[in-house]
């Protein structure tokens, strides 16, 4: 229950306590009098402003010398001595440049990388479509599942002339956005599920679904990838192998049921019991009842914190490698590895935090929206 | 649930025994042998592989590996540990490790996320921009990455010991960790500690105390002044008149190397650090959600009443945020705890590093992820049972 709470509370706030609590903003009054207002007001609060400025200042400025004024934009090949005669001073950006497409798609083919970049497109498409609310009806699920298929051609390849790529070579963000997306995608249905057994009258099914969901959220993610990765080829039968990456993708889809089974508990506690005795005085049945009545009405309640957990979610697909897969980070991690960029990892992590950024900002914004909207007839 | 009355009018009276499929609950018995089957057999199918597996890879079972010499050096240790001890010996190091920066993550997060989100409240346009800046930009990128990027910047932006930085006097700043100063035990301490204790004790009497006289006569007692008075002032005091002993073992550069003073190794100062200021960036918007969770209403009405500022804050805002608070914090606790099992990315030796290693040097895959599964369901177990106590300390009490 805790867990549901966090997720309620935070995006709820976010959304109802408007950052203009200070009070008027720059356009309602000249900006003198509104720095007067919200900056000078009191002594201290005149203090604590000069002193506030004044770190700014001098993060901002030591900052911009090492990103921008001592950069290293390019080097000549790997002769990467310019770098190493401005390290701590400046940044040595020429790593980018030289490990973009290596951090991006890992050991994918070279000539081959316009299929991982078509792919990394066709997931924002995706994205862009399911959160549009136009979209939200029967035909989300046949144009993910198109979508889905040309991007299993793209990656693996083999048909329609398209070279095979194994994949063991596969690698970056097309790796990143694959897990997340299917960690969501296939958990999502196991969670209601699970949500609904644990909301069940028969005691079986609900210490099943008990035990799944406080099992899975009590251990660290961590653990059950080193299942994965060193546990589950003992599970299978002999001869049979699953390749690491399809492990690690189902110990994931296991992980985030489990989470967002939680979350869409919160949702269907939240329906009121005239909602259930109205259905059942209609004589529906059971999966009628909750197809029809209650997960409607439930899902739409827990969308924010639905969204916060696939936040989460999206940035613990990170995790893998531990195991050694290579994701975006462990791309961006290996590119460092070589001898002549060695030492320059934090030019490669920054880089591809801003990747993870722009992901979940985009996100959270999108949900912080999408509530302020479903929300509108409480906060007329 | 709520179909429960429901089902019992439609069912068939009780007198008769419908064994029917159109009887609810004897289709309610039927889908759970059903459940329980499959779960049951999909349980029994793993498990008779792994049996098979074993047998044919010739994998060793059982904890007996336990009482065997690990050979397994430990960088950092609570305990005295040489690789000569034991995997027991070893799992518990790491155990107390994990224990370390959890108990100390959670402390600092708290800290530092309070300051934060009563920041993102404050008046001062600046300072509340600051602060949702540092929570937007936390909370958005992996902590993995974090971490990765702090134990980097220790590595290779740091200097090495001949050149450490030094921020303040006997703190140095270098790519062999954080050195700083150790207090040194003196034998007055003994006596201030006891004065500590003493006064802990008289302020907890005076209180109760206190509590009684206001309750039958209405006069108050300024209870938190004398306290502090008796906590901090007695103890000073009393450190004053035994002439201050002080002695600090200044952490000295000889060689290439520190020697003397407490070290934190860059491996634990980057964990630590990643795990606080990630952490305290939820801890912000949680804290933010409960003061602003108590309307303004309240606040108002506890000033008309002629209570003091203080006094709003103490007893009418505090304890209403708190019973939003606490709930979503309990689960934040448990996640610095999970979380640091991320130390094995960076070379803390935590209980997941130390375990990984055995299962690796032993083979026995099942019995090292059991040994890390329930020692955080332990932890997890723990923490959700103490905070559920203090929960329902706090919480509503309905008539």
């Amino acid at each position: 229950m805790s867990d549901t709470q966090s997720h309620y509370t935070s995006p709820t706030f976010a959304a109802a306590a408007p950052e203009k609590l200070p009070g008027r903003t720059f356009r309602d009054i000249p900006p003198v009098r509104w720095a007067r207002e919200n900056l000078f007001n009191t002594w201290y609060n005149t203090a604590l402003t000069l002193v506030i400025a004044y770190f700014i200042a001098r993060f901002a400025i030591g900052l911009i010398s090492w990103g921008l004024v001592n950069a290293v934009w390019d080097v000549p090949g790997t002769d990467t001595r310019a770098c190493r005669e401005i390290v701590g001073i400046g940044a040595c950006w020429a790593l980018i440049g030289e490990k973009f497409r290596f951090i991006m798609f890992g050991t994918y083919p070279y000539e081959e990388h316009w299929r991982p970049t078509v792919v990394i497109f066709l997931f924002l498409a995706l994205y862009g479509v399911s959160a549009m609310r136009r979209f939200w009806n029967r035909n989300l699920v046949w144009i993910w599942l198109a979508g889905l298929t040309v991007i299993g051609v793209l990656m693996w390849g083999g048909v329609l002339g398209l070279q095979f790529v194994e994949q063991e070579r596969w690698g970056g963000l097309p790796i990143t956005l694959i897990l997340a997306t299917f960690g969501i995608a296939l958990a999502f249905p196991l969670s209601i599920l699970l949500a609904l057994g644990r909301r069940s009258d028969m005691p079986a099914v609900k210490v099943i679904c008990v035990t799944y969901i406080e099992l899975i959220r009590g251990v660290p993610l961590i653990s059950l990838l080193f299942m994965a990765s060193v546990m589950f080829p003992l599970f299978l039968p002999e001869g049979l192998t699953i390749d690491k990456l399809l492990r690690a993708q189902v110990a994931i889809i296991l992980f985030a049921a489990a989470y967002l089974a939680e979350v869409i508990r919160g949702g269907l506690q939240a329906i009121p019991k005239g909602q259930y005795e109205a259905a059942d005085s209609l004589g529906l049945s059971y999966w009628q009842k909750t197809g029809f009545i209650v997960l409607p009405q439930a899902l739409r309640l827990v969308i924010p914190p639905l969204v916060n957990t696939f936040i989460g979610l999206f940035k613990d697909t990170s995790l893998v490698l531990i195991i050694g897969i290579f994701d975006l980070l462990n791309s961006a991690k290996t590119a460092v590895n070589e001898p002549a960029w060695r030492g320059f990892g934090l030019e490669a992590y920054i880089f591809v935090a801003v990747i993870y950024f722009v992901f979940c900002f985009a996100m959270s914004k999108y949900s912080q929206d999408l509530e302020a909207e479903l929300s509108m007839h409480r906060n007329r | 649930m709520a179909s429960k009355p429901h089902r019992a009018m439609r069912g068939p009276p009780a007198s008769t025994i419908n064994l029917s499929l159109n009887n609810p609950s004897v289709r309610a018995v039927l889908y759970q042998i059903l459940v329980v089957g499959a779960v049951g057999f999909v349980v029994w199918y793993l498990v008779s592989n792994t049996m098979t597996n074993l047998e044919t890879r010739k994998i060793a079972t059982g904890f007996g590996f336990l009482d065997r010499e690990a050979g397994l050096p430990i960088g950092e240790s609570l305990i005295e540990y040489t690789p000569a001890d034991t995997y027991a010996k070893a799992l518990f190091v790491g155990l107390l490790n994990t224990l370390r920066v959890a108990i100390l993550g959670i402390v600092l997060a708290t800290i530092l996320g309070t300051i934060i989100g009563v920041a993102r409240l404050s008046r001062n346009w600046l300072l509340a921009q600051t602060a949702r800046i540092y929570v937007e930009v936390m909370r958005n990128v992996p902590l993995l990455l974090q971490l990765l990027f702090w134990w980097t910047l220790f590595r290779d932006m740091f200097p090495g010991p001949r050149d450490a930085l030094s921020p303040l006097a006997g703190v140095f700043l270098s790519n062999r960790g954080v050195k700083i100063p150790l207090l040194m035990w003196q034998p007055e301490y003994a006596y201030v500690l006891a004065t500590i204790l003493a006064g802990i004790v008289a302020s907890y009497l005076l209180h109760r105390w206190a509590k009684r006289r206001q309750e039958a006569t209405g006069q108050q007692f300024p209870v938190v002044r004398t306290a502090l008075g008796l906590v901090v002032g007695l103890p000073l005091l009393v450190f004053l008149v035994l002439g201050a002993p002080l002695a600090l073992e200044r952490p000295e550069l000889r060689g290439f190397n520190f020697v003397g003073g407490a070290t934190l190794t860059p491996e634990f100062a980057a964990l630590l650090i990643g795990l606080v200021t990630y952490t305290a960036a939820f801890i912000a918007e949680i804290v933010r959600s409960g003061i602003l969770a108590v309307s303004h209403g309240q606040t108002e009405a506890a000033l008309a009443l002629g209570l003091k500022r203080g006094q709003v804050l103490r007893l009418v805002v505090l304890p209403q945020a708190l019973r939003v608070i606490v709930p979503p914090t309990t689960s934040q606790y448990l996640n610095i705890t999970k979380n640091s099992s991320l130390a094995v990315a960076i070379g803390y030796p935590d209980i997941v590093s130390v375990a990984n290693t055995t299962l690796n040097q032993t083979g026995q895959a099942i019995e090292g992820i059991a040994i890390i599964m329930a020692v955080y369901l332990t932890i997890s177990l723990s923490i959700s049972l103490f905070m559920n106590w203090y929960n329902k300390h706090i919480a509503l009490v309905e008539r």
